[in-house]
């Protein structure tokens, strides 16, 4: 089927680069590797291990609110001397609550799906050789691994990890007096974040440049893929607003350590004035917020990116508007900086500003809405094929609108003050972002699985993977607005405190039964995943009969990607099924797709995009 | 209610075991199955897709039918009607426009499910059909915009009113204070580091204002009177949320914030009302069935629970975060005024020194 692809440059193997022959030690290899195939993989397996345990962080918190009154030995077995006779200590459950999320955040969803996708696509995309510098990547890769013990480490301390919640909001985080996980707990998630933001730094820069200047020859900016696009756009959100989070935690570690009062005044704590005189803790919110917004769009722009390549390229059909696709992914873009307030709706800021910030925000809510549309249309007569990451993809446009509806909710800041802080965000938060991404990431690795590891995944595991998660995300989530709706705090250690919300407590342990179910499918995934490293199928150079240019680049990993020169592209990558100019077939007869590598054919107009 | 959950979890963990059990059958492909989607497959998927829709839609229903009873009665305070109106426009266009693009998205993924030879439209592009769906939420958001701000304006800058009555609520570690001006309708002066012994808020004892104020740990309201609250934290950021009366602001170290309404239903009326009566009764009953298994294991059984309004803290802020709660009772103009004489004032507390 993809003989035209190849064919298309095979008489120039004779210019053959010849460092890809040299036999690369093991080291550098599979350890300091500066090929950015091996340093995706190295992303996506450290970034499938910290979410391992960041979900099981999950479910310990979810067991002890469904039954808060009962004993569980696995508590003790983990939590050791805070869950001593298998009762959790209130405090480790805000542990739990700060590192579960702060995994998640940054960890596995901005590290381990922006990371690895980025990494293995921009250069295949693009037609490049590797990333701009090679070094810096692996540098990147490394910081992120240090950042990653130093995080797992803190969880070892004796007082406990940092337990202020994942926006570690001073003065809570900056007093060990206030609670013990702020102490040096606190200062190693300071020093991770700070080694992961230098990192994710490297990382951004590293692909910006690269899709700037190394687009092979013909790859014009609007013929890019949407995938490069997220990436692309990601990247810059990133180095917009990441060292934004990197002053707020240096001031923060100041106002720890030297004395300094940024965001600290009049204290009374312990039975002792502090000496603290003139800071804010609202100024560390905005700081904060000024990351965390676009963070919600470094974690979910990439997983849209992946989702269009997918939906396109098992539908069978050209994305649908993919000129309004890229202009929504500016659109957010730009938006994602201007709407970090609407977490600060009830903080005490200016309520003036409340209003400008809910302008902003429901604004966003416009570019969203078309994306969603044009997903739908793009199945809309198409011809679907149901591989385990299409699944995923449509998996998760479902719940990017269910979760970006309530988002109309909390982003008016009416509405926002009576379920702010609920389990009404909670719910929202992670459909929209959390389950988004996740099916994101899934759906790229199940797609592009035989790119990293030349093997298949099985795609039976997949369907069974995908429903069960399916079905348990949904039945997790979607109760979970109800009891938000009745005025539920989140980050309580158990409800049992107040009567009133005692017939709540079957919900509780109904989501926390789902929440079981979908972390038990989560395994299949995991035996799925290892297994066909290993076992799998051997994978064909284009398995998905797909357009891009990393299904031209042969199936063996070599060091430059492609033998010979680097293919040239004469059209974009969404050729799926165009007929030839009497409409008796397709482009090129017989075959569905038109790679981007194929010259345009007799009497065939390119689309103007 | 339990009996139905335990149904449904056996149903669920059987289905698990079905699906485990077909997992080794299914994680051993023959030749040129386990791969790539062939047309068995899409047929296959896409049924289970709109299976799946059925579940969705299923489970949104059961959520509305059945877990809807657990929204908060209806607001409790004047502006907290214009609230629960806007809330209830918002849901009801959110899930207009889940159910349709969630059948859309299912149907046509099911309806164009992948067959051998099948041709799929090449359809890259229709200004007018992403004018239109670019034009409809503009729409729509403007005018949720416009209402929410004009709800937002009137909420946060309520009219100056010289009856308003001036409460500080005052909050640490891990309970709440609340301080009334007093004959004065004035605050006194207060400072963390003023802190001292039986004064406990830290009032400056040499401001006269502060001399008449009274600082309680239940909080009194009286009925129709414009209420406005001073916030103000001992160590860490705290929020005072009061649900019922649609309002929350957070309390911050260092400032003072403010949020003001007005309380329209007495305790005793939501007590009475036919929401609360049988959200006490279903609890109620909750309660009895765990005190019994409680009083079997040797331990204590539980209160019989009445209702009160509450204050309750929501922003994470130590270890009993939890339970960081203050009651409140809302009543007619004479009791609050008779209960409020039996209250010491700030100078009486110092006085008795």
């Amino acid at each position: 089927m993809s003989a035209i692809a190849t064919t298309a440059h095979s008489d120039e193997h004779a210019e053959d680069h010849a460092h890809h022959h040299h036999e690369q030690p093991f080291i550098e290899k599979y350890i300091f590797s500066t090929d950015h195939k091996m340093i995706a993989k190295q992303y996506l397996i450290t970034g499938l291990i910290m979410g391992f345990i960041g979900i099981a962080m999950s479910l310990l918190m979810r067991l002890q609110l469904a039954w808060p009154d009962k004993e569980f030995w696995i508590f003790e077995a983990l939590l050791g001397k805070f869950g001593q006779d298998g009762v959790m200590d209130p405090g480790i459950y805000l542990a739990l609550v700060t590192i579960h999320g702060t995994i998640m955040v940054f960890f596995v969803l901005t590290a381990g799906l922006s990371g690895t996708f980025s990494n293995l696509l921009i250069p295949l995309q693009i037609g490049a050789r590797d990333m701009a510098s090679g070094f810096l990547n692996m540098l990147s890769y490394w910081l992120f691994f240090i950042s990653s013990v130093i995080m797992i480490s803190s969880l070892f301390v004796e007082a406990g990890p940092a337990s202020a919640g994942w926006t570690v909001y001073p003065p809570l985080s900056a007093l060990p007096q206030a609670i013990g996980g702020s102490g040096l707990g606190m200062t190693l998630w300071l020093v991770s974040m700070t080694i992961f933001i230098a990192s994710s730094l490297l990382g951004s820069l590293n692909y910006i440049v690269t899709v700037l200047n190394l687009r092979t020859k013909g790859m014009s900016m609007t013929r890019l893929p949407l995938t490069v696009w997220a990436f692309f756009v990601t990247a810059i959100i990133g180095v917009v607003s990441f060292p934004v989070l990197l002053s707020a935690g240096l001031l923060l570690l100041m106002d720890r350590s030297f004395g300094t009062s940024f965001f600290l005044s009049d204290i009374y704590i312990q039975g002792e004035v502090l000496a603290h005189q003139g800071g804010s803790p609202v100024l560390y919110e905005h700081l904060f917020w000024f990351l965390g917004h676009p963070e919600v769009y470094i974690v979910l722009l990439p997983a849209l990116g992946i989702t269009s390549e997918v939906i396109a390229t098992n539908a069978r059909k050209p994305i649908f508007g993919y000129r309004a696709m890229v202009a929504s992914i500016l659109a957010i873009a730009f938006l994602s900086t201007v709407v970090w307030g609407h977490h600060m709706f009830v903080s005490g800021m200016n309520p003036f500003l409340g209003s400008v910030f809910t302008f902003t925000t429901l604004l966003i809510a416009i570019p969203s809405a078309v994306k969603a549309f044009n997903y739908i249309t793009t199945l809309w007569k198409g011809n679907l094929q149901f591989n385990p990451a299409m699944l995923f993809s449509i998996g998760l446009v479902s719940t990017f609108i269910t979760g970006g509806l309530t988002g109309i909710i909390l982003g008016d800041s009416t509405l926002d003050i009576n379920v702010h802080d609920t389990y009404f965000v909670v719910a929202h938060f992670h459909l929209v972002m959390g389950i988004s991404a996740l099916y994101g990431l899934f759906a790229g690795v199940y797609h592009w699985f035989p790119k990293m590891f030349g093997r298949m995944m099985n795609k039976n595991l997949g369907y069974i993977h995908f429903w069960i998660t399916a079905v348990g995300a949904y039945g997790v989530f979607f109760p979970m607005h109800f009891i938000g709706m009745a005025g539920l705090p989140r980050r309580y250690y158990t409800n049992t405190a107040f009567p009133y919300f005692d017939d709540l407590a079957d919900t509780n342990v109904l989501i926390s039964v789902f929440a079981f179910i979908t972390a038990a499918a989560q395994i299949v995934f995991i035996y799925n995943f290892i297994s066909s490293i290993f076992y799998g199928k051997r994978a064909t150079q284009n398995p998905w009969n797909s357009n891009t240019l990393e299904w031209t680049a042969p199936v063996e990993h070599i060091h430059g990607n492609w033998y010979g020169k680097l293919p040239t592209v004469y059209r974009w990558s969404y050729d799926y099924s165009k007929l030839n100019s009497d409409e008796s077939d397709y482009v090129i007869a017989g075959q569905d797709f038109v790679p981007q590598n194929v010259p345009l054919q007799e009497g065939e107009e390119e689309l103007n995009h | 209610m339990t009996a139905f959950l335990i149904i449904i979890v056996l149903a669920l963990l059987a289905i698990t075991a079905w699906q485990i059990s077909k997992i080794y059958k299914l994680s051993r492909p023959s030749d040129d199955d386990g791969i790539i989607a062939n047309d068995k497959d899409n047929q296959k998927q896409a049924k289970i897709m709109l299976v799946f829709m059925v579940f969705l839609y299923g489970l949104m229903i059961y959520s509305f039918w059945n877990l809807s009873k657990f929204y908060l009665p209806e607001a409790a305070s004047e502006h907290g009607s214009s609230y629960d109106q806007l809330m209830f426009i918002s849901i009801a266009i959110i899930m207009i426009v889940q159910v349709v693009t969630q059948a859309l998205l299912h149907y046509f993924a099911y309806k164009y499910r992948g067959k051998k030879g099948k041709r799929a439209l090449f359809y890259a592009d229709n200004n007018t059909l992403e004018f239109v769906w670019t034009v409809i939420p503009v729409v729509v958001l403007a005018g949720l915009i416009i209402y929410g701000l004009v709800s937002w304006t009137q909420i946060m800058n309520p009219p100056d009113d010289e009856d308003t009555l001036v409460v500080e609520i005052y909050a640490y570690q891990f309970d709440w204070r609340a301080r009334y001006s007093g004959q004065d309708n004035v605050l006194g002066k207060a400072n963390v580091r003023f802190i001292e012994g039986v004064n406990q808020l830290g009032v400056d004892e040499t401001d006269e204002y502060g001399k008449d104020d009274v600082i309680v740990n239940e909080l009194h309201l009286p009925v129709d009177k414009p209420v406005i609250f001073k916030f103000r934290s001992q160590d860490v950021l705290h929020s005072a949320y009061f649900p019922f009366f649609r309002s929350q602001m957070n309390v911050v170290p260092g400032m003072i914030t403010e949020f003001s309404f007005t309380p329209t239903t007495t305790s005793k009326e939501i007590k009475n009302s036919e929401y609360m009566l049988e959200k006490v009764k279903r609890i109620n009953e909750i309660r009895s069935e765990r005190s019994k298994d409680l009083v079997a294991e040797g331990r204590s059984e539980l209160d019989e629970y009445e209702f009160d309004y509450y204050l309750l803290c929501n922003k994470i802020c130590g270890v009993t975060h939890y339970n960081m709660q203050m009651k409140i009772v809302v009543e007619e103009e004479e009791e609050f005024n008779k209960w409020m004489e039996e209250q010491q004032t700030f100078g009486e507390l110092l006085a008795k020194q």
